[in-house]
């Protein structure tokens, strides 16, 4: 096995499909708010309120699911409109109580199904991407498995994207570019070579902020650290964080 | 000659006799049936909650019981509003009376500052005894100020409702109660304040369509009627019949318009747990 392709063992590895565990291992007192005041709840889409060391913080994360009946109803952690119109609704009452804002992500991308595309995913994405730049709450991401394409990009405009060892961030998922490539979605082992999706590379191009050995989540100092982090952010002038996140992305 | 049929009719008959004769010494009350589930019950097993025993309904209580399933810490606000009966509706003033001796009310709802646990709320239960919780000039400027007093003293609020929508014996001015009371909420929200709404059988028409639906965070009783038109209208309107389940908070969950279905028992833990979040110490309160 190449470093990538454990890299991408350990991205997609079970012990990450359920993201509720690993809320409780950071934060105390969720809430979990459900609905997306149009048209329905999507489980793909965990959201709602909680507390970082004794902080209000809201949360949003994508969830895959234990069991084969979760994952099919979460499309194995793939977003529809409904969880992207959830999420929005989460940050923006987040922004509203001045709570800063933590996701979690793991998800190959946003749904691909007929339904979705009928309901606006594209449309969807286009707006949290926007409005999640414009939020002027602090905004902390987390990326613990799989980050594909633009559905993991409507969770990450965010202040801090931060990424596990074992984790992969791309323009999407490796079987999706090897389709596009090679017309064959088997090629995927190839293609996740030539993607360049490795915390490493990515810190690199400061295309993130920071790689984080996982062992910081069961030994208690990730949750330290986030919540250093958000204080730090928190102390900052609204105009300059602003101006901050968008020049991240202005660089590429 | 007496035949199998005159038997039957004898002993019959008897028995009607016999029932009923046990049905009178039965008080009133007694013997409950579900409105949701029709299941038929001794009426102590809904216990102090007053909820159905096998399916979970709440059932419809006055606003001064609903409170005390909630709290005892209460002040409340505004006691004396009254209606001043603007389009001067016949014998509107008698269904008001009576409507006040049942609920002890002025009008359908309760207001005040209460405490859910260590946490001070700006709290409203509208009554769905009194007129069935229609909103009218006098509820409504109750829960008007409810929100700008909630405002000015920086408080959440909780908003327990129950209502068959608009008064109809106050026409245009009951209408015009859900412009002004969202434009409190507005103010409320825009003042950075958190607005839980819980809503409560039956919630419909008017106030579904203003501020029962306008929270940050909607919580909802098991098995209560939630939605905008009545079924009654729609079935007449469309010429077919809906599913007993249609406008279920259940179906709106599902539909993606409520956070959480609650109990009646479990709502002061949820909302201590909310209170919780939203009363923590703030980041910049930390250096």
């Amino acid at each position: 096995m190449t470093d990538t392709q454990s890299i991408i063992a350990g991205a997609r590895s079970d012990r990450k499909a359920n993201v509720y565990e690993m809320i409780d291992q950071l934060f105390t007192d969720f809430f979990e708010m459900h609905g997306d005041q149009v048209s329905g709840d999507d489980s793909a889409i965990v959201a709602g309120l909680a507390k970082l060391s004794g902080h209000p913080v809201a949360l949003v994360a994508t969830q895959k699911g234990n069991n084969l009946e979760d994952r099919m109803a979460t499309h194995f952690g793939s977003p529809e409109p409904a969880g992207y119109r959830k999420s929005l609704r989460v940050m923006k009452l987040a922004e509203k109580l001045n709570f800063p804002i933590i996701t979690l992500i793991n998800t190959p991308g946003a749904y691909p199904g007929a339904d979705a595309e009928a309901s606006g995913q594209g449309q969807m994405i286009a707006k949290n991407i926007s409005e999640m730049l414009k939020i002027k709450v602090p905004i902390l991401t987390l990326i613990i498995g799989e980050a594909g394409s633009g559905g993991a990009l409507a969770l990450a405009c965010s202040d801090q994207i931060w990424m596990f060892e074992n984790s992969m961030y791309s323009v999407l998922s490796p079987e999706g570019f090897a389709s596009i490539m090679w017309k064959d979605a088997h090629l995927a082992d190839k293609a996740a070579e030539l993607m360049r999706l490795t915390p490493d590379w990515l810190l690199k191009q400061h295309a993130i902020h920071r790689v984080i050995p996982e062992n910081m989540l069961s030994d208690g100092s990730l949750k330290t650290e986030m919540t250093g982090v958000i204080r730090d952010l928190s102390h900052q002038n609204v105009a300059d964080r602003l101006k901050k996140r968008a020049a991240f992305f202005r660089r590429f | 000659m007496s035949s199998f049929g005159e038997h039957v009719k004898r002993f019959s008959s008897r028995s009607v006799s016999m029932l009923k004769h046990y049905q009178a010494k039965v008080p009133n009350g007694i013997w409950q049936e579900c409105p949701h589930c029709h299941a038929s019950f001794y009426f102590k097993r809904a216990g102090q909650y007053r909820v159905c025993p096998e399916c979970g309904y709440g059932f419809r209580v006055t606003a001064r019981r609903r409170l005390k399933m909630l709290t005892k810490n209460f002040e409340e606000w505004d006691t004396d509003l009254e209606t001043k009966d603007p389009t001067e509706f016949p014998d509107y003033e008698h269904k008001i009376k009576k409507a006040q001796s049942v609920t002890h009310l002025k009008d359908g709802v309760l207001t005040g500052k209460a405490l859910i646990d260590e946490y001070p709320v700006a709290l409203g239960i509208m009554d769905p005894l009194f007129i069935m919780g229609s909103l009218g000039t006098a509820n409504g400027e109750r829960i008007a100020r409810m929100f700008e007093k909630a405002t000015e003293q920086r408080l959440p609020v909780v908003l327990l409702t129950a209502s068959g929508g608009a008064r109809m014996q106050e026409g245009i001015y009951s209408l015009m109660q859900m412009a002004k009371i969202s434009q409190a909420v507005n103010d409320h929200s825009a003042a950075g304040l958190a607005y839980i709404s819980v809503i409560m059988d039956p919630t419909t028409g008017g106030v579904t369509a203003s501020f029962a639906s306008q929270a940050d965070i909607t919580l909802a009783e098991p098995k209560a009627l939630f939605g905008f038109t009545g079924k009654r209208v729609i079935e007449q309107t469309i010429n077919k019949q809906l599913p007993d389940d249609f406008q279920s908070v259940e179906n709106s969950y599902k539909r993606g318009f409520i956070d959480e279905i609650v109990s009646r028992e479990q709502l002061p833990n949820r909302l201590s747990q909310l209170l919780g979040i939203l009363e923590a110490k703030e980041w910049g309160d930390t250096k």
